[in-house]
């Protein structure tokens, strides 16, 4: 168009800066990970891998792991679940509590997460519900089915609903509507909930610091560490669950492309 | 046209929607609603007590004013604002660049700016403060290259600002990118033609149109920065406090639930208000539904 060439550049070197940017503190963790000193000292004199050796044998890092995973795991299969209907409420139907329900929806997203955390652990509390992972999935659904809701609900604003109309019109009965055709229809946003859920679960600390009671999430426990006392072992349990993260991005897309490769045939 | 028909099919679409959408109703009401008008009964509680239901008592809202917590409110709100801007001015002219991208070149793109998202937000000030302290990454490698080094960077308030608009520049930048994907091209060639300069089009039509993005990003920046903690903790090291820190403490070593509530509602307030005036200026169907 009628940008110059040097802008082009110079908007592609700021963008290349603030890429590479994001990615200093994973670099610098993993730089600490290997060193063999207590305490990090740049450059480093000597690598070693006894911190992932130290790592690999605490049962409470394993624990950990678990926990985080399950947590991930849970959350993600539920807010998926409402999500997609919570989608149709928000994109594809009209109805008369629509506006509320968007405004209402998007309250949570719009929150502190700390306050969040602290609401629930006083809640819970008031009820006599002991605090545990099971609470922490409940407590990061607050916040993150609404997200998943916002995902998939801009898929549910791009299709056609004379789609749904048609098949209803041959005869299909609404279950089977929603099963060949508004499900697959969704499927991208689906997905890409989905990968949110687990991933934003994965990462979050603040929910699961003030709800998990004794059982304790990845972030927790290096959160822990981090006010305790520093140890190698911090930056190696933060460089294995960024791995983790990367892990399951990566299997999420070979996933999708494996599923897109076979929908073309 | 039928008219029997016609309302049966409103009928049905009405309640659909209302079906489809009260699984979440419930879960706000149990997860977020519940325990916000709990906390909100908690602040009017006398002086840590543990139960909702005693004698209603303003004390609390009362010893916040006397007992200088003002000044976490005001730690708080100023790094919020102050990041909120600096993010505004990062993230603009990054959406800009972002968006020459399509296909899979901006796929690969969108999920390098999402991804750090993913890691825990403690993981990756620990990254920073590897990074930034003395004898880490910047401080030893121009002292093993040059002979000297800047010494340590964490412990003060600029470093606390560096942590909030790193860990929040995804909030900001995909409602902005998301905003200005409602700026279609030919409208911009249109008034390049008619005559209109750079600026012009950056002011009149630009700006404008990708305007509710623009809110939102902003608003979610200043709502989050509002409530953090874990910048002040661990790139601050407690050289301020803000607000959030003060309402863990309250419920944590102070054992003082009331107080913690009050301090939550306070804030809560503050949020709920920029929340309130910026969403009566944004259609949410019109932000979500065109791409």
């Amino acid at each position: 168009m009628s940008d110059s060439v040097l802008f082009r550049r110079l908007a592609k070197s700021y963008m290349a800066f603030i890429l590479t940017l994001m990615y200093v503190p994973m670099l610098i963790v993993a730089l600490a990970s290997i060193s063999k000193s207590r305490f990090f000292v740049f450059p480093v004199r000597r690598y070693d891998m006894k911190w992932y050796e130290n790592t690999f044998s605490s049962l409470q890092i394993q624990d950990g792991f678990l926990t985080s995973l399950t947590v991930a795991f849970c959350v993600a299969v539920i807010s998926v679940t409402l999500a997609v209907f919570g989608a149709l409420a928000y994109a594809r139907y009209d109805w008369r509590g629509k506006s509320l329900f968007q405004q209402l929806l998007l309250v949570p997203v719009f929150f502190p997460q700390s306050v969040l955390g602290l609401a629930l652990q006083l809640w819970f509390n008031s009820f006599g519900v002991v605090m545990s992972w099971e609470a922490t999935v409940f407590a990061q659904l607050v916040w993150i089915a609404p997200i998943v809701t916002l995902i998939i609900s801009i898929q549910a604003f791009g299709y056609d609903g004379s789609v749904e109309e048609a098949a209803s019109d041959l005869g299909a009965s609404r279950w089977q509507v929603f099963r060949d055709i508004t499900i697959p229809l969704l499927s991208p946003g689906i997905f890409s909930g989905f990968m949110f859920a687990v991933l934003l679960s994965w990462g979050n600390f603040p929910l699961a610091y003030f709800t998990s009671g004794a059982d304790v999430t990845i972030p927790e426990w290096l959160y822990g560490k981090m006010i305790g006392g520093y140890t190698p072992m911090v930056p190696a349990v933060g460089f294995l669950s960024v791995l983790a993260g990367a892990l399951a991005l990566a299997i999420g897309f070979s996933l999708k492309a494996f599923s897109g490769h076979k929908d073309n045939k | 046209m039928d008219s029997r028909k016609l309302t049966t099919r409103v009928w049905s679409s009405l309640s659909s929607g209302l079906l489809c959408s009260a699984p979440l109703f419930v879960l706000l009401g149990l997860g977020f609603f519940g325990p916000l008008a709990l906390v909100i009964l908690y602040s009017v509680q006398p002086r840590g007590s543990f139960s909702p239901f005693g004698t209603p008592t303003l004390e609390n809202y009362r010893d916040i004013i006397e007992q200088a917590f003002y000044l976490s409110f005001g730690w708080s709100l100023l790094l919020a604002i102050i990041s909120t801007t600096i993010l505004l001015i990062i993230c603009y002219p990054l959406a800009l660049a972002l968006k020459r991208y399509s296909g899979a070149m901006a796929d690969i793109l969108t999920l390098l700016v999402v991804a750090p998202l993913f890691v825990a937000e403690n993981i990756r000030l620990q990254g920073w403060v590897l990074f930034f302290d003395k004898g880490g990454f910047l401080d030893g490698g121009l002292n093993h290259l040059f002979g000297f080094g800047p010494g340590s960077l964490v412990n003060n308030v600029p470093s606390i600002v560096f942590g909030m608009v790193y860990v929040y520049l995804p909030f900001m930048l995909f409602p902005i990118l998301l905003g200005l994907s409602n700026v279609p091209a030919d409208v911009r060639e249109a008034a390049l033609d008619l005559g209109a300069n750079k600026w012009r089009i950056f002011r009149d039509i630009e700006i404008p149109l990708a305007m509710p993005g623009i809110l939102i990003g902003s608003l979610l920046c200043f709502v989050i920065s509002l409530g953090a903690f874990s910048e002040a903790k661990f790139l601050g090291k407690g050289v301020i406090v803000t607000i959030a820190q003060d309402i863990e403490s309250a419920f944590t070593f102070g054992q003082n639930w009331p107080r913690g509530s009050a301090l939550a509602v306070l804030l809560i307030i503050l949020a709920g208000t920029a929340v309130f005036f910026a969403m009566r200026k944004i259609d949410l169907n019109k932000v979500l539904g065109t791409r």
